[in-house]
């Protein structure tokens, strides 16, 4: 009803403009349908102002520096090559967002970047001097659940979309949600639904578990997901839980701990350069392989900077892994896309960037404004979609994608089939039997204007 | 986890990270005792040694051979920054020496970056130390055992120069009393430029010993510089002994209370800072000197 409302409202425009053209005065036609919205709705956030002209900007605050800096710059890469592919028409950006041509509503996107550091007061501060002076029409990044909830506030105050980045927390879509921001990648809730069978599977019923925990949302939402349910169901015991802040160095005193816990396994919740340590570090004083290692939130990168020897046989549940190139044919095409820009396969962080940008094209498109209410509502209907790993679509009542998880086990070097291929994947779990009741976590969107 | 063997262990970990701190900080302390530079680049030299370690590893394949390198750059980088950089701002004020130092630091990790990328590298430790040690009540990493055996070392020599030497009477003088010394006609720039040198050496020399234990980033000094400020002002300013003794101190308050709960680790370490402070504004070992 209200789509045919707008296209009508399109109509009136064009003729409209037809005799201002008429009257000798030019009136790009790109500028139309904004133009329509604009009569109907009072501004909102950097609404119309954003997208007036032919360039829409979106404002990135990814970590360039500090303990997330390796995933923030692959973000980064899954970024700016979905904006050249929205600009260019690219045939898998089109697969994804079907009415895209060139541009986003024909007009060419543009991203600005900043360095959060992985700190919420940065990316905040960042974000709010592109909203004044750019006029964004869209925010993102993250790589840090902290940075996500602080987003999550400053687009719902601010009134401008904010398509989160890496966030693991339960918080982002749950007790921190907001009407404005989206999340595509999976969670806590998620990671321990899906790999927690796994483990019980292979590793039996009533052991004993050390967790390694960053303090901080992301950490502590999925050590108790993954700590309840590995409880609940298969009567594992948390022996300790060592809370670390974030970018510690040296784990030596927590791995002591561990040590004298009598844990058979480590959960290791810890994230970016903070799990190579604690990685490597536990190797050196001799932990794994006696104890099983298990990451829960996989890290890009993480095989490439510790080595294959440390990943061997290791569990992790992640949101994407190159192989599955295999499986989907647009996992594929992003493959080979991503690897012919860059030269190396990408991680997941570059995916789910990459994913962002795409659904947000898609759903501005649908919607056919970029005024954001009208986008929201787009996303809220729920409407099933092809991705990288197969058919998802957004919940409504809490902004999450109901995706799959992807189970992997670290390989054994000898059996790589070349230097990339450290991780195999040993399931795809549908995601919506993976999630809590959307109020389970305390959501309540907030308002539309 | 409160038990016997948790316990020595903690106390084990927190002699291995105070030694590191201890080395990091004599550095920090000898350099801002004679001139008067509070060096933010500190932890960024730190960083350097470890990478200058890092590439004469690759090309040699020999443990030495990169502790020697990451040395030895270290101290020209000290040399070169004096000489070009620091010596224009000793009469300047504080605010314009934290300034320069922080901008060279944020040069100097942005350089590596931009090279290295932030990716991770590692350090092999030598074939002797590798491997685990049991020690009867715990298992440790053989290296981190040398490391400590190794900074002790390298206290000794530092504590030699500084003590049993004359340049090191001259740097002792000088942070009792600058303008006495050079009244004396002592050529202090050029033992002002050779302390610079030393005390980044010191840095490099920790950056390239600890590479094994923690693999290397861009980012690796950010947070040492911090503990080691705390080293300095538990310590006392300026002081050498207090440098090693407030990194101990610092390293067992970090490892013991992780053992009860490390969430705290830091509060306390920060908690002991401010009691120092209160009870002895010079720090345990301060000396009356420089202000």
């Amino acid at each position: 009803m209200k789509d045919d409302k707008l296209k009508d409202a399109g109509r009136r425009q064009v003729l409209k403009a037809g005799t201002l053209l008429g009257a000798g005065l030019a009136a790009p036609s790109l500028l139309l349908p904004e133009t329509a919205f604009a009569a109907k709705h009072p501004p909102i956030g950097t609404w119309p102002a954003g997208s007036e002209g032919h360039t829409v900007y979106i404002g990135a605050t990814v970590p360039r520096t500090g303990a997330y800096a390796v995933q923030g710059e692959d973000e980064l890469k899954g970024m700016m090559l979905a904006v050249e592919h929205m600009n260019e028409g690219h045939p898998l950006m089109r697969k994804l967002a079907p009415r895209l041509k060139k541009g986003v509503l024909g007009k060419k996107v543009e991203l600005l970047v900043s360095d959060s550091g992985a700190k919420p007061n940065n990316a905040v501060q960042d974000q709010q001097r592109f909203i004044t002076e750019n006029k964004i029409v869209l925010m993102t990044g993250s790589t840090s659940s902290a940075v996500a909830v602080a987003l999550n506030k400053l687009a719902q105050r601010e009134k401008v979309l904010y398509a989160v980045a890496i966030s693991g927390s339960n918080d982002t879509t749950g007790k921190d949600c907001s009407r404005y921001s989206f999340r595509q990648c999976f969670y806590g809730q998620t990671a321990a639904s899906a790999i927690g069978p796994v483990l019980i599977k292979n590793f039996g019923k009533n052991r004993k578990a050390a967790f390694m925990t960053p303090d901080y949302t992301y950490g502590h939402t999925v050590t108790k997901s993954v700590n309840d349910y590995l409880s609940a169901h298969g009567g594992w015991t948390m022996v300790t839980n060592q809370v670390s802040p974030l970018g510690t160095s040296d784990f030596s005193s927590y791995l002591t701990n561990i040590a004298n816990s009598g844990a058979e396994f480590i959960i290791n919740v810890n994230w970016g350069r903070d799990a190579v340590l604690s990685i490597q570090q536990a190797k050196q004083f001799g932990l794994t392989p006696k104890m099983g290692m298990v990451i829960p939130y996989q890290i890009p990168f993480l095989a490439k900077e510790v080595g294959p020897e440390l990943v061997e046989g290791v569990y992790a549940a992640t949101d994407f892994w190159w192989t599955l190139e295999d499986k989907y044919p647009l996992a594929k095409m992003f493959v080979e896309a991503f690897d012919k820009k860059y030269g190396y396969k990408p991680e997941w962080g570059a995916n789910n960037a990459y994913m962002q940008f795409a659904i947000w094209a898609r759903m501005v498109e649908e919607a056919r404004t970029f005024y954001p209410p009208s986008v929201i509502k787009t996303y809220e209907k729920g409407e099933t979609f092809d991705s990288t790993v197969g058919k998802v679509h957004f919940r409504a009542a809490d902004h999450q994608l109901v995706r799959p998880v992807v189970i992997v086990r670290g390989k054994k070097p000898s059996d790589m089939r070349n230097k990339e291929d450290y991780w195999e994947v040993m399931e795809v779990v549908p995601g919506a039997p993976l999630m809590q009741k959307p109020d389970a976590f305390g959501c309540k969107l907030g308002d539309y204007t | 986890m409160l038990t016997w063997a948790n316990f020595i262990s903690q106390l084990f970990n927190g002699l291995a990270l105070g030694a590191l701190l201890a080395l990091i900080s004599s550095g920090l302390t000898i350099i801002y005792g004679t001139l008067g530079v509070l060096n933010l680049a500190h932890g960024a030299m730190f960083m350097l040694g470890g990478y200058a370690g890092y590439v004469a590893y690759q090309h040699s394949g020999s443990y030495i051979v990169a502790v020697i390198a990451g040395t030895l750059f270290l101290f020209i980088v000290g040399i070169v920054m004096e000489r070009v950089i620091m010596r224009y701002f000793y009469k300047r004020p504080p605010e314009d020496q934290l300034l320069v130092t922080f901008g060279l630091s944020i040069c100097f990790v942005e350089l590596v970056r931009f090279f290295f990328s932030s990716m991770s590298k590692t350090v092999p430790a030598p074939k002797i130390f590798a491997g685990i040690t049991n020690l009867g009540f715990m298992f440790y990493p053989t290296y981190r055992l040398a490391v400590v055996g190794i900074v002790a070392v390298a206290l000794i020599v530092l504590f030699v120069v500084l003590y049993r030497t004359r340049l090191g009477l001259i740097v002792r003088a000088g942070i009792e009393d600058s303008v006495m010394v050079d009244s004396l006609g002592i050529n202090v720039d050029r033992i002002f430029m050779l302390v610079f040198g030393i005390g980044a050496m010191a840095a490099g020399f920790a950056g390239i010993v600890n590479a094994p234990v923690v693999s290397i980033a861009p980012d690796m000094g950010e947070a040492i510089l911090v503990q080691t400020f705390v080293v300095v002002v538990i310590g006392g300013v300026g002081s050498f002994p207090g440098a090693v003794l407030g990194g101990l101190i610092a390293g067992e308050i970090i490892c013991i209370t992780s053992m009860v709960n490390p969430a705290y680790a830091y509060v306390m370490l920060f908690a002991a800072m401010t009691l120092v402070l209160m009870i002895r504004p010079r720090g345990l070992l301060g000396v009356k000197g420089r202000e």
